[in-house]
């Protein structure tokens, strides 16, 4: 079973990457951009086939290590394949 | 008296750190990050570079080294620990200090001297200072910049665990006198025990005047002094262990 965590600075923690991006972006002419939010993606793989199981261990490595809670938040979505 | 360094693979501040308790004719022992024990140690720091190539984010794999259940209990029985730059980002990962670093607000890796206002001396590494003397320290970080979520600043400040702020040379708090975007130009803060302190500038880095600035030579100085004296020291292992 495959998981795809995504991770990315809370909304109230400014994103200096981020806002370094979007000027690019708007150097390139692409006036519409307003912000750009940067983040981190993973992929993992778990033994075992229980999606509700998958979710919640997932979850809770988020939790514990791939995000810090602090700053950052988190999106955890199961690759049913 | 015995200050130990934890070493880290990527640590490149450890041998800075120790050559400091040196010139002040201390002992320094360096602690390899897969020891379980620290040995003979006083005081512990945790000291600057890249631990473990900052993988994840910075601090966040040095947080299971062998080494850090035993500074967590050495920090947890009262004993001084300092946290210099990457050590200070450990002890956030770690949970050891409240908060966590973002990329400076500037996206730069800003590294030069700035002033350091000291504003409170009742920690181990601040105990030789006077309130509010502004030392001449070097800071080489692109995240440093120190966020907490509003209550929590709001908690350290309240608490007086702010210890470090970034000042100008007067000791005032301008627009242009923080270099990384730190709300309230936080450079360095304690726990509730006030035992553990982290700060961004590197004391160790400026402890004899060819090297720019001895104006670091009191945050080591503090804390042999307060441990000689028993202010601050690590209580038994077997007391805490109850």
């Amino acid at each position: 079973m495959r998981a795809r965590v995504y991770v990315t600075l809370k909304p109230s923690v400014f994103d200096p990457q981020g806002r370094v991006v979007a000027d690019a972006l708007l150097s390139l002419g692409y006036e519409d951009v307003k912000d750009v939010r940067q983040g981190k993606f993973f992929e993992v793989e778990l033994d075992g086939g229980d999606p509700a199981t998958a979710e919640a261990r997932v979850t809770e490595m988020a939790e514990k290590l791939l995000a810090n809670p602090v700053i950052e938040s988190y999106r955890v979505e199961l690759l049913r394949s | 008296m015995t200050f130990a360094v934890v070493v880290f693979p990527g640590s490149n501040s450890d041998r800075d750190a120790a050559e400091a308790a040196r010139v002040l004719g201390e002992r320094a022992r360096l602690v390899w990050h897969k020891d379980t024990e620290l040995g003979e140690a006083d005081a512990v720091i945790l000291p600057g570079g890249f631990a473990h190539g900052d993988y994840l984010r910075t601090g966040a794999i040095a947080r299971f080294s062998p080494i850090m259940g035993a500074v967590a209990d050495f920090a947890e029985r009262g004993g001084p620990v300092l946290g210099i730059c990457n050590g200070f980002q450990v002890l956030l990962e770690a949970g050891l200090l409240p908060g966590a670093m973002v990329r400076n607000r500037d996206i730069k890796f800003r590294c030069e001297f700035v002033p350091v206002r000291v504003d409170q001396v009742d920690t181990p590494f601040t105990s030789a200072c006077a309130p509010g003397q502004v030392l001449h320290l070097p800071i080489a970080h692109g995240e440093g910049n120190y966020y907490a979520p509003p209550d929590v600043v709001e908690s350290l400040e309240a608490n007086r665990q702010v210890i470090f702020r970034y000042t100008d040379r007067s000791g005032a708090m301008t627009e242009g006198s923080n270099p990384n975007g730190s709300v309230h130009a936080i450079a360095g803060i304690c726990n509730a025990a006030r035992n553990v302190v982290g700060l961004m500038p590197h004391p160790e880095r400026a402890c004899e005047a060819p090297l720019g600035s001895d104006d670091g030579r009191i945050v080591l100085a503090s804390a042999a002094e307060a441990i000689r004296d028993g202010r601050f020291r690590a209580r038994p292992a077997a007391a805490a262990s109850r």
